[in-house]
C-alpha cells in the first residue's frame, strides 16, 4: 500500500520553530549560568511512581555473560539529583524521556523534556525563574498562583487536605462519570482537577500564553517533593504545576533531600504497584545513597517541551510538532 | 459477544451502553503526568440519538454491540413494515418499522439499494445513498423560457417528499436529488 507515512508529522516550518525554541531556552540557561548535563536514557533504575510505566529492554554482552534488565528513563530526575549532590550546582537536561503506553492527543511514548535544578530555591522562588525563562522564549504572562486547596475549595466547597475518601468519591460520581468506582483517592483528586478545573486555567483570547501555577499539592500526592505546613496548619506537598490554556505543562518540586524518606517513599511506591499486580522496577538506591552523602536545599522542575510549542503554535496533537510521532516512527 | 478495551476505542465504533447500542463519536486519552490514565468518550445512542460524555479508567472494557450496516435493496411497505432484500444474493429480507427508516422515507424507492444497519438481526436503521433519481408527480405548470432566472417553486415527488425545483420542471419529469440536503440537483434524461 503507498502511502503518506513516510512524511514527517510536523511541517517544516513547524520544526524550525521547534529548533529556534530549543536554541532560545539553551540561551536563557546559558545566561543564567546553569550548566547543560545529559543523564543516561539507559538505566539499571526505573521510577517506580505507580502510575509511569518504563520501557524494558536487556543488555546482552558479547560473547556471553550475564545479562542485565535495562530500563529507559522517564525523566533524568535521578541521575540529575546524583550530579547535584557531587557538586554540580544549578543544571538543566534537555531531551527525550519514555513512557510506556502513553499514545494519542496530546501524549507520545516518547517526548522531550526539559528539566532542571536551581540551587537554593524553593518552590515559589521557581515559579518567578520559570516565568522568567518562559517570558524570555514564548509571548508568557504568569496570570495568577493559587493553592490546590484554593482550588478545590471555589469549585466543589471542600478541603482536599481533610476530605474523606468517600467525600471525594462520592464527588467524582456526582461531577464525573456516577459508574466510576473503586478508585483510589489520589485517583478520584486527579479526576475533579482534570475535568472540571484543569480545562479552564490559563484561557486566553489571545495569542499570548497565560500561566497559572497551582502549588501545595495534596501531601498523598508528594512524588519526590519535600513536605511542609501550609498557612491552615495542614501539611501539603511543596509541589507545583504550571497549566497554560488549560493544559499541563510543568511539574516542580521543592525537592526531597531526606535520604531515609526518599527510601520509604520508593519502598511504598513498589509495594503499591505490587498490590495492583502492575510491574515492580528496582528503584535507584544510588539516588538514596547520593542523598545520604547529602544534597543541596534546591527546587526542580520538569516540563514538556512539545506542549509547549503546541501552545505557542496553537496545534491540537503532539503529532504536529514533533518531527516522527509514534505512529510513523 | 467480543468486548473493547480502552485502548481499542476509536470513532466508528459500536458497543453496548445501559442496555442500549451507540456509537462513539470521539475518544480522548486524558493522562495527568503522575496520575492514573482515563479515556473520556462521547457517544452516539444509536436508539434515541441522543450524544453523551463518559469517562473510563483506561483499561475498562466495554461489551461490543452486535449492530452491523448491510446494503438492502427496498421491496415494498405493507403500511405497517418496510421490507427489504440483501444484495448478497441470499434473498434475505427484513422488515423495517416507521421508527426504523426515519427520514429516510422520503427517499424510498423500489429496486434502489439502500444502508440497512442491523442490530441483533432487525433494522434499526436506514440510511439512503447519497443521490437518488425520483419522479415529479405534481407541481405547477413549467414557465416556458424561463431557466435564467433563479425563481424555484415546490415540486411533489413519487415517495411523497416535497422539493424546491427550477420553475421549468414540469410533471412526469424524473430529478436527481441529494438526499443529504434534500435538494435538487439536475434533471435525468
Amino acid at each position: 500500500m503507498s502511502s503518506d507515512n513516510w512524511k514527517p508529522s510536523a511541517s517544516i516550518s513547524t520544526l524550525k520553530q521547534r529548533a529556534d525554541l530549543f536554541g532560545r531556552i539553551r540561551q536563557y540557561f546559558d545566561e543564567q549560568n546553569v550548566m547543560e548535563v545529559d543523564t543516561p536514557m539507559l538505566s539499571a533504575s526505573a521510577t517506580v511512581d505507580l502510575h509511569i510505566d518504563s520501557f524494558v529492554t536487556t543488555f546482552l554482552p558479547i560473547g556471553g555473560g550475564k545479562e542485565q534488565s535495562c530500563y529507559l528513563h522517564t525523566s533524568p530526575e535521578f541521575p540529575m539529583k546524583r550530579l547535584l549532590a557531587a557538586g554540580s550546582g544549578d543544571i538543566y537536561s534537555l531531551g527525550r524521556v519514555f513512557r510506556n503506553g502513553e499514545a494519542g492527543g496530546r501524549h507520545n511514548p516518547e517526548f522531550t523534556m526539559l528539566e532542571y535544578y536551581r540551587v537554593g530555591m524553593n518552590q515559589h522562588q521557581l515559579m518567578d525563574d520559570m516565568s522568567e525563562l518562559l517570558s524570555s522564549v514564548a509571548d508568557f504572562k504568569e496570570l495568577a498562583r493559587v493553592s490546590y486547596g484554593h482550588l478545590f475549595q471555589e469549585y466543589f466547597g471542600i478541603n482536599p487536605h481533610l476530605a474523606s475518601d468517600e467525600e471525594l468519591a462520592r464527588l467524582v460520581r456526582e461531577k464525573v462519570d456516577s459508574s466510576l468506582d473503586g478508585l483510589e483517592r489520589n485517583d478520584c483528586l486527579d479526576l475533579l482537577f482534570s475535568n472540571e478545573i484543569e480545562p479552564g486555567l490559563g484561557k486566553s483570547d489571545s495569542k499570548q500564553l497565560n500561566g497559572v501555577y497551582v502549588y501545595d499539592y495534596p501531601a498523598s500526592m508528594a512524588a519526590l517533593a519535600r513536605l511542609h505546613t501550609n498557612e491552615g496548619g495542614e501539611q501539603v506537598a511543596a509541589r507545583f504545576e504550571l497549566f497554560i490554556n488549560g493544559v499541563e505543562l510543568a511539574n516542580g518540586y521543592h525537592e526531597l533531600t531526606n535520604a531515609q524518606e526518599q527510601h520509604s517513599r520508593f519502598q511504598a511506591e513498589q509495594d503499591k504497584r505490587r498490590e495492583l499486580g502492575r510491574p515492580v522496577y528496582p528503584y535507584d538506591q544510588r539516588l538514596v545513597e547520593g542523598l545520604k552523602s547529602g544534597m543541596p536545599d534546591c527546587a526542580g522542575v520538569a516540563m514538556g517541551l512539545d506542549r509547549l510549542l503546541m501552545l505557542m503554535l496553537d496545534k491540537k496533537k503532539i503529532a504536529d510538532v514533533i518531527a516522527f510521532d509514534f505512529s510513523r516512527a | 459477544m467480543a468486548s473493547y478495551s480502552t485502548n481499542e476505542f476509536r470513532s466508528g465504533l459500536k458497543v453496548m451502553l445501559e442496555g442500549d447500542p451507540c456509537v462513539i463519536i470521539e475518544n480522548e486519552f486524558v493522562k495527568p503526568g503522575k496520575g492514573q490514565a482515563f479515556n473520556r468518550v462521547k457517544f452516539r445512542n444509536l436508539m434515541s440519538n441522543r450524544v453523551w460524555e463518559r469517562t473510563f479508567k483506561s483499561g475498562e472494557s466495554i461489551e461490543a454491540a452486535d449492530v452491523m450496516d448491510y446494503d438492502m435493496e427496498y421491496l415494498y411497505t405493507d403500511g405497517e413494515f418496510w421490507h427489504f432484500m440483501m444484495t448478497d444474493g441470499s434473498f434475505e429480507q427484513h422488515a423495517a418499522s416507521k421508527d426504523a427508516v426515519g427520514d429516510t422515507i422520503d427517499w424510498l424507492k423500489e429496486q434502489e439499494v439502500y444502508s440497512v444497519t442491523l442490530y441483533n438481526g432487525s433494522p434499526l436503521s436506514v440510511s439512503a445513498p447519497n443521490f437518488v433519481e425520483l419522479q415529479v408527480v405534481e407541481t405547477d405548470p413549467g414557465l416556458k423560457g424561463d431557466t435564467a432566472q433563479g425563481g424555484s417553486k415546490p415540486a411533489k415527488l413519487s415517495t411523497g417528499a416535497t422539493v424546491k425545483v427550477p420553475l421549468f420542471i414540469t410533471e412526469g419529469e424524473v430529478l436527481k436529488i441529494d438526499t443529504r440536503t434534500g435538494e435538487y440537483v439536475g434533471r435525468v434524461k
